[in-house]
């Protein structure tokens, strides 16, 4: 099976000499009533790339991704997406971005008085009114097939698995076809065989969509599996970054102890 | 007992005397702390209207989900405040005949009956029937999604989560007070004219004429659609208090019963000032 890291490889070329990055996180910090989450992080991700981000709970994982997204603003420090300096953008302008990006939460956050069909039509009715109603449920059904889900469509949220949830709400992410994918812990919470499933899914779409990624985990089995190259976090900024065998022979003391638990 | 009334507890120390400094510079400090909240949710109540009434006058216009809103609001509390124009019309016209026959006016039963009923009681009762079931459920609704995430979602999808989930609620509202209050003074008119009647003969159509006899435009519209105002209030607390939630289940519980509990109170508020203005205005 091919790694993502031969995918990577071969399809960008990442760092300062590559293509211009699709995310460019600069020195951002952030603070939550004090408390300082993010501590002028720096990361950049190419097309056709996936960067694990690793760390402890609390290291400000989620909150990056927030940021990248919109969903939260940066203290200082700039976000590029496609070159675009994306804080302090007003919500519709900020939507016209968005609209390139997918995003899987944590906990998946389907909407609960939807079905799963309807969940992932849900960006379709909004952004492509071109598309009939047929079209789209289509589009949904085709969606569902490509996470390995066909059957249970019609089924409310809480009445699937909480793999099955992540697979759904990747699917909602992909609707729009993306061109960066950004992932919440999508492994949390699952069992190994369907986080298994979940890892192979998310490698089987970077080969076909060549989007960039960005994956935040606390399973390091995972991120080896599906990302090309790994930043690792304590306090709000990057210990490390590299590809898992630059972590595995880092002399820093944090990255032993945290290979060691993992 | 000791000399200050209480017990004292073997093994603990008598409690310290509360210096009157210390008393001051708490009562200062929970004073202050209060007026910060108070200018807060207000500043925040500010920032969330402008957001709003931005997203609710540029396009997309999310159609579907505002008559989706319509029948939410308006068809489904269409029993309860039938119900209670009901009750209300029923108890003006006992207390209503019982005042007037002691008083010697039993002919200006039917425009008492239908004054009270469409200038005072029917919008109040349908505000606060609406506060409590609209609101509560409004407040609920947004913000199970907010600690669920589905709001962010929403905005996650590029879709403006202002636009889809609180100005469609809010306007809703806005146009359905005032067409659920014409529903509540027809059932109160109706169940009071009913009262009358079973105590002795009044046909309909006299009670008709002669409650709105000399009645103009201006004594019953403006009243009617003051609710409006209820219906943006009612609104735009429940959905304010909705998409600021925090904190899980609690969290959710508290901005239901805050939502009812300040838009009731938003509502008899702005019908002192609201009536004052028609007064002023209108008669």
């Amino acid at each position: 099976m091919a790694t993502a890291y031969d995918i990577a490889t071969q399809q960008a070329e990442p760092g300062q000499d590559g293509p211009a990055p699709m995310i460019a996180v600069e020195n951002v910090y952030k603070s939550f009533a004090g408390h300082k989450v993010l501590n002028g992080i720096t990361l950049r991700v190419s097309k056709g790339e996936t960067l694990a981000v690793l760390g402890r709970s609390g290291t400000g994982k989620s909150v990056l991704l927030r940021l990248i997204i919109g969903l939260d603003r940066p203290d200082s420090g700039s976000i590029c997406i496609h070159g675009q300096n994306i804080a302090g953008l007003a919500l519709d302008r900020m939507g016209e971005i968005r609209k390139k990006m997918g995003f899987l939460f944590q906990q998946a956050a389907l909407y609960d008085s939807l079905t799963v069909r309807e969940n992932v039509a849900f960006p379709l009715e909004h952004h492509r009114r071109d598309m009939s109603k047929s079209e789209r449920v289509d589009r949904a059904r085709q969606l569902l097939v490509e996470v390995g889900l066909d059957g249970d469509i019609d089924k409310m949220p809480s009445d699937i698995s909480g793999g099955m949830q992540k697979r759904v709400g990747l699917a909602r992410a992909l609707a729009l076809e993306p061109e960066i994918l950004l992932l919440d812990e999508p492994t949390a919470g699952l069992d190994p065989i369907s986080s298994g499933e979940i890892d192979e899914l998310i490698l089987k779409l970077q080969r076909e969509r060549r989007m960039a990624s960005i994956v935040v985990t606390h399973d390091l089995h995972s991120a080896k599996t599906i990302a090309g190259r790994l930043a690792l976090l304590n306090e709000g900024d990057v210990v490390i970054e590299g590809t898992f065998e630059d972590l595995q022979q880092s002399d820093i003391g944090f990255v032993k102890e945290f290979l060691q638990q993992a | 007992m000791s000399d200050r009334g209480f017990a004292p507890v073997a093994g603990l120390a008598p409690p310290l005397p509360l210096r009157r400094t210390d008393l001051i510079s708490s009562v200062a400090s929970s004073a202050t702390g209060l007026c910060n909240g108070f200018f807060e949710w207000f500043g925040e109540l500010g920032i969330f209207s402008w957001q709003v009434l931005r997203a609710a006058v540029t396009p997309p216009y999310e159609w579907r989900e505002l008559v989706r809103q319509l029948d939410e609001v308006g068809s489904k509390s269409l029993p309860l405040v039938a119900m209670a124009g009901a009750a209300i019309g029923v108890i003006i016209s006992l207390e209503a005949r019982y005042s007037l026959t002691r008083f010697g006016a039993k002919s200006m039963f039917p425009a008492t009956l239908v004054y009270s009923v469409v200038q005072v009681m029917g919008p109040i009762i349908t505000g606060l029937v609406i506060s409590g079931r609209v609101g509560a459920g409004m407040g609920a609704e947004l913000a199970s999604m907010k600690v669920t995430e589905q709001i962010d979602a929403i905005e996650a999808s590029a879709i403006n989560p202002y636009r889809l989930l609180a100005a469609t609620r809010i306007l809703a509202c806005i146009l359905m007070l005032p067409l659920l209050t014409l529903a509540t003074d027809a059932c109160g008119l109706l169940t009071g004219w009913f009262a009358q009647a079973l105590v002795e003969p009044l046909s309909f159509h006299q009670f008709i004429t002669s409650g709105f006899n000399g009645a103009t435009f201006n004594a019953f519209l403006p009243q009617t659609f003051k609710t409006a105002v209820y219906g943006l209030i009612i609104g735009l607390i429940a959905c304010f208090q909705g998409m600021r939630t925090r904190g899980g289940a609690a969290g959710v519980g508290r901005a239901a019963t805050n939502s009812v509990v300040l838009a009731s109170l938003f509502l008899i508020l702005a019908d002192v000032v609201l009536v004052k203005f028609i007064l002023v205005f209108f008669s």
